[in-house]
Formats: C-alpha cells, sequence, structure tokens
C-alpha cells in the first residue's frame, strides 16, 4: 500500500525524525493559512500524488509570496497530474502540502527496501541525490553504498556512521546520520515497510541532516496489523476496478487489450495472458480469482471485468485445484443472469469438479463457448474478440 | 524413489482441527498419506479424523515420530507455527497459507539457514510423490507416477505441467510448489539439486514468473550441475511494469527481472524454454525423445 508524502512525513515525525513543519490542505484558503502559520516569507507547495516525477511535472513549486501560494492550490486541487510514472489520465490531486523552505547546501539519497536476493532488508545511501537514482545505479552503481540488516540482532549505530562517512559527512551530521538510519530502521520493522525512500535528503546550509521527501511503501499483507496505517489509505489514488476487486480479495490490474481474462491463480493468469497474446490478441486486463474464490467472487469478478467497455470478448481459464469448477460455473451463470452479457464467453475447465461445471454451463442454456483445451480456448476467445491483429 | 517425501514420510498437520487443515488433511489421507496426527493448541488429547490431535508440535513428533509438517493456519499466525515446527526437530515444513508478511518471512528464512528443516512454500500448494505421499492442497487425481520432476513458483501453472506429463504417460517423480513470495523457503536451486541426485527422476520441468532473479540463479546452477534435460517456461511475458512509487525496487533488481531476462539465462544454460505453456509436454517429449 503507497502512502502519501504528508502521511509519511507525520509517520516520521512520529519517529523523531527531522522534517520541515507543513499541513496537507483540501483549499486554497487553507493553503494560505497554512503558509502564515509557519511563517517566513519562502514555502514549497507540493501536490499530494502516488507517483514519483512531481517535480517535472510542475507539481511541486518555491512560492515566494501567499498569492503564489493560492495560485498554486487553485491551479492544481481538483485537477489531475501526469508524470512519467503514471498512466496518460495522471492521478488526482485532492491535496496540497505546504511546508517551509529548506536552504540547501548538498543533496544525497537514502533508501531501503526487502532484498529478495540476500532476504534481508537492505539499506543504500548515494551521494547523487535529488537526480533519477535508478539511472545512477545503472550507470555508476560504485555510487550506490548499500549495508544490510541482520535479522537477528537488528540495525546497529555502525552501520550508520559507516554509511555516514562514506557520503562524506562531517562532525555532527555524522551522528544525525546515525541517528536516523537507526530510527528508519526502527520504522520499517515496526510499520510493515516493503520500501522507504528519502530522495532527497538533504544537508542544510545550517549543516544539519534533513528530510525533504519521504516516500514509504506498506506491505499490503501486514495491513492486518497495522490498523492506523490501513486508515490512511487514499482510494482516490487507485484504479477504481482495482481497489473494488481489492474488496473481494480479487488481483485485477487493468490492460489496454479487448480479451477479458479471469483466472484462478496469478501464474496461470499470466501464462494466459501470454498465450491469447502469442495466439494474437490482446488481454484487457489480469485477474487473478485466487485459490479459494467464492460463488459471489467470481460473480464479482465477471462485473469488474465487464464494466470495461473495451472488452469484447472474455476467458475464463479455470484450473480447478482448491477451488471447484463447478462453484465457478455457478458465479458464472449467476453473474451473467444478473448483468447480462453481450460479449461471448469462452470458458475452459481442468482439475477439481470441471466435468461438472462444464454441465452446468451447457445445461444453463447461456451462450457460453466451451474451450477444449488451453490453446482452442485461447484461440477461440481471440476469434470471438474479432480476430488476431 | 522420490525427493522429500515418499510413501513411508510421517506427516503431522498444524493448524488440524480448522476449516483448511480438516478438508485437505481428509484429502490426504485418502490419497494414502501417512498422516499420523495434528497440531491445535488447546485441544490436545482429542481425536481428530480418528488421529490424535497434540497441543505442540514437540508433542506430536515426540508421540508419532513425524518428520513432515504441514501447515494451514491463518497468516498472521504463521510465523509462530513454522518456528515452532522447526525448534521441534521437524525436516520438512510445507506452508500453504498465503499473504504472510513478508518481515515474518523474512525472519523465519533467517531461522532456516542456520538449522537443518527445509521449509517449502509458503503461499503454495504443497509437495506430492505421487501414489505415495500427498502434502497440500493439490488435485491427487491428475497425477501419475511416474519420472518427470516438476518445480513452479506458481499453483495453478504446475497443474498444468503435471496435466500434461500424465496426459503423455511420462508421470511424475515428486511435484514442488515452492510457492510465488519474494521470500521463500526454499529456492529452485535446493529443489533441482534434489531432483538431479534423484534416479527416480529423467528429466526435469521449471515453471518460473517475472520478479526476482531466482530464475537467473537457477539458470546459472543448471549450466554447473545439472546434467538431465530441463524444460523451462516463464510466466508474464505480456505483464507491464508494476506501478510504483519509488526506485529502490528497480535499484536492487539491477534492472533484471523481466521474462525476457528468464527466458535468456536459462536458454543460455542449455535449458529447452517454451513461450506457450501448453507446449510444456511436447518440449519434454523433444528432449527425452519419449514417445
Amino acid at each position: 500500500m503507497n502512502l502519501h508524502e504528508y502521511q509519511a512525513k507525520q509517520l516520521f515525525a512520529d519517529y523523531g525524525l527531522p522534517v520541515s513543519e507543513g499541513y496537507a490542505v483540501d483549499t486554497a484558503d487553507q493553503a494560505v493559512e497554512a503558509a502564515e502559520k509557519i511563517g517566513g516569507t519562502r514555502w514549497v507547495v507540493k501536490v499530494q500524488v502516488h507517483a514519483g516525477g512531481r517535480g517535472k511535472a510542475g507539481g511541486v513549486k518555491l512560492a515566494d509570496s501567499l498569492d503564489e501560494v493560492r495560485d498554486f492550490a487553485d491551479q492544481w486541487i481538483g485537477k489531475r497530474l501526469v508524470t512519467f510514472q503514471t498512466d496518460e489520465n495522471g492521478q488526482p490531486v485532492s491535496k496540497i502540502y505546504v511546508e517551509s523552505c529548506t536552504d540547501i547546501a548538498t543533496e544525497l539519497y537514502l533508501g531501503a527496501v526487502v532484498d529478495r536476493g540476500t532476504r534481508r532488508v537492505v539499506f543504500m545511501a548515494s551521494t547523487e541525490g535529488g537526480v533519477e537514482i535508478e539511472q545512477v545505479a545503472e550507470d555508476t552503481p560504485d555510487k550506490i553504498l548499500k549495508t544490510m540488516i541482520d535479522p537477528f540482532v537488528g540495525p546497529q549505530p555502525y552501520q550508520g556512521r559507516d554509511l555516514a562517512f562514506k557520503l562524506g559527512l562531517e562532525g555532527k551530521q555524522v551522528q544525525q546520520f546515525s541517528s536516523l538510519f537507526m530510527g528508519l530502521a526502527k520504522l520499517f520493522h515496526e510499520l510493515d515497510c516493503s520500501l522507504l525512500e528519502i530522495n532527497p535528503l538533504v544537508i542544510t546550509e545550517k549543516g544539519d541532516v534533513h528530510c525533504l521527501d519521504a516516500k514509504v511503501n506498506i506491505d499490503g499483507n501486514a495491513l492486518y496489523r497495522q490498523k492506523p496505517i490501513e486508515a490512511m489509505r487514499d482510494l482516490s489514488q487507485e484504479d477504481g476496478r482495482e481497489a473494488q476487486a481489492d474488496e473481494f480479495n480479487l488481483n485485477y490490474v487493468a490492460l489496454d487489450g479487448n480479451i477479458g481474462c479471469m483466472v484462478n491463480g496469478a501464474g496461470l493468469a499470466m501464462g494466459t495472458m501470454d498465450l491469447v497474446k502469442l495466439h494474437g490478441g490482446n488481454p484487457a486486463n489480469f485477474l487473478d480469482v485466487g485459490g479459494g474464490a467464492t460463488k459471489e467472487a467470481v460473480g464479482e469478478a465477471f462485473k469488474i471485468i465487464l464494466s470495461d467497455d473495451s472488452v469484447k470478448a472474455v476467458l475464463i481459464n479455470i484450473f480447478g485445484g482448491i477451488v471447484s469448477c463447478a462453484t465457478i460455473a455457478e458465479g458464472i451463470i449467476g453473474a451473467v443472469q444478473e448483468v447480462g452479457v453481450t460479449v461471448p464467453v469462452v470458458v475452459r475447465f481442468e482439475g477439481n469438479n470441471s466435468e461438472l461445471g462444464r454441465q452446468a454451463l451447457k445445461e444453463s442454456g447461456l451462450n457460453i463457448i466451451p474451450g477444449e483445451s488451453l490453446v482452442d480456448a485461447a484461440e477461440k476467445a481471440v476469434a470471438a474478440a474479432g480476430g488476431s491483429k | 524413489m522420490s525427493i522429500l517425501i515418499d510413501s513411508d514420510t510421517k506427516v503431522i498437520c498444524q493448524g488440524f482441527t480448522g476449516g483448511q487443515g480438516t478438508l485437505h488433511s481428509e484429502q490426504a489421507i485418502a490419497y494414502g498419506t501417512k498422516l499420523v496426527g495434528g497440531v491445535t493448541p488447546g485441544k490436545g488429547r482429542t481425536q481428530h479424523l480418528g488421529l490424535p490431535v497434540f497441543d505442540t508440535v514437540a508433542d506430536a513428533v515426540s508421540n508419532t515420530g513425524a518428520t513432515a509438517s504441514v501447515i494451514y493456519v491463518p497468516a498472521g499466525f504463521c510465523k509462530d507455527s513454522i518456528l515452532e515446527a522447526l525448534e521441534a526437530g521437524i525436516e520438512l515444513i510445507v506452508c500453504i497459507t498465503e499473504g504472510i508478511p513478508t518481515l515474518d518471512m523474512l525472519a523465519v528464512k533467517a531461522r532456516l539457514e542456520v538449522s537443518r528443516s527445509r521449509m517449502i512454500g509458503p503461499n503454495c500448494p504443497g509437495v506430492i510423490t505421487p501414489g505415495a505421499c500427498k502434502i497440500g492442497i493439490m488435485p491427487g487425481d491428475i497425477h501419475l507416477p511416474g519420472k518427470v520432476g516438476i518445480v513452479s513458483r506458481s499453483g495453478t501453472l504446475t497443474y498444468e505441467a503435471v496435466k500434461q506429463t500424465t496426459d503423455r504417460g511420462f508421470g511424475q517423480s515428486t511435484c514442488v510448489g515452492i510457492g510465488g513470495d519474494p521470500i521463500p523457503g526454499s529456492h529452485f536451486i535446493d529443489i533441482l539439486s534434489l531432483f538431479e541426485e534423484d534416479p527416480a527422476t529423467e528429466a526435469i520441468v521449471m515453471v518460473g514468473e517475472i520478479g526476482g532473479t531466482a530464475e537467473e540463479e537457477a539458470a546459472a546452477f543448471i549450466k554447473e550441475n545439472v546434467t538431465k534435460p530441463v524444460v523451462g517456461y516463464i510466466a508474464g511475458v505480456t505483464a507491464p511494469p508494476g506501478k510504483r512509487m519509488g526506485h529502490a525496487g528497480a535499484i536492487i533488481a539491477g534492472g533484471k527481472g523481466t521474462a525476457d531476462d528468464k527466458f535468456a539465462a536459462l536458454n543460455d544454460a542449455g535449458v529447452r524454454t517454451v513461450r506457450s505453456l501448453a507446449e510444456i509436454g511436447d518440449a519434454l517429449a523433444e528432449v527425452t525423445g519419449w514417445t
């Protein structure tokens, strides 16, 4: 689950980490009020969306007057921001973050992630902050410093000091950086993070270590024990159908093709999409109904697929393991009768109760095309959607 | 022969009296698995499905001599259950549950690395040696005792590979679902090395997915250590890159993990790869000369 910058910074503040004074606001009037409350003559105003690349897209501004704060808020609230990380429609802007301005001497990078390869939480730091860190990692991998957290003893201050010295920090900055490292490692662990990123982490003109940006991703599997974090979820930043699917424990990702896919298991769902493409078609979505799909979930999955106007055919591929094909058949029949389906539906059942499932579909009298095999089902779906392109 | 489990393997079930535990234990017993009891804290000294229930894994082990355990407890309790099994000296821990917090698995994996236990899963269908022992949620009837070892990150893709090897009469020595989580208990390499040493396994099917670099590591291992024919399939060629907020994941992956990278690495290691999951059986026939 993604958090907004203002939410991440609130968490940072809760952990005593150095962030600027700032307020998230919903209107231009509130933005001006926030700037007055902060005081001074310069502020940073930032749109709050779940996407990187905000600066380049015009979503971050240095405001030199209250009028500029107001204009920025007027310009963005209620609009959508398009960055290189969003799709062409962009992300809706409903909040602006107004923050005190920091004088920057140096920009650094600090991040942490669960690394599959080493099976450890890995912290990364670099002197190349404020820029596209991915590019740095690719062009000059030696500029990315790394340290691993030992799962038995946890983070140690020397690891922070070591990074600090390698980053060229001096004097009080070493201690400040080490404290920041320890605090972030604690936050990562206690809040079940999957990713933390501060880009840029800056050294101010006064020589202090300061977090100018904050990105936090939380492990979706751990939300059951992170209730306050779960409450921070902003559904407006998520695809509507994806959020709806999530409610029924369905895993849905919208794509730009015209063949709606409903499959059980993430691997088979990807494999089915690959097969559709291999036979000249284009999948409209990835949808995994999961291992323990209920009749209701299948019905809901069907509705989500059909709510996409570009869908010209539906391919259902179920290999029953835990889930019975008879259950899936009931769900399909119920959904087709309830919402009415005008596009062709191809169904391939295999495994647990597949014969019963096929029988049920046949006896329903509905216009459902049986797929005899994987390839047969994919070919029929591609043909039904208007043929190979 | 087979790997990991055979008809003599004594198995217990953690979460035995729950819905999932009951359902799949019944099916395992029907399949012929030597299920010798189960664990549900607080229900010790009772019976369930005609088998003894114990309060702790240690009790179950000392009373039954079980060497394998299958875990069906809810995700939030898995870390505790896995570590309990490990502490009790269970050699093979199979965790079916999906949705375990990643940091829980990180801690579990660190303990596994310094223990003698082996873990399969989580978020997996389990392990089956057809005709001998079934530990997990896979439908038993699609399997056939035989000579192909199957290892896969995906449950239902494993079933596809199984079906194709059954339909052609090749059968399976053992099928292992290592699970789709970022931090699995066992990796491809662990299972590939067992298949290489197993006389009953004459060819190997490896089913991977995009993300991470486990397939690339497996390819390097195969190149050096595996002499048996291997057929490889990777799901997710058409999957677009996920939406993301930060860059830390991409940095750590070093730009690796796409399906094309994985196919290239496997091809380079001499693996016969297939781009269509429907062609696994045909490719096996081709590399082995079996008819």
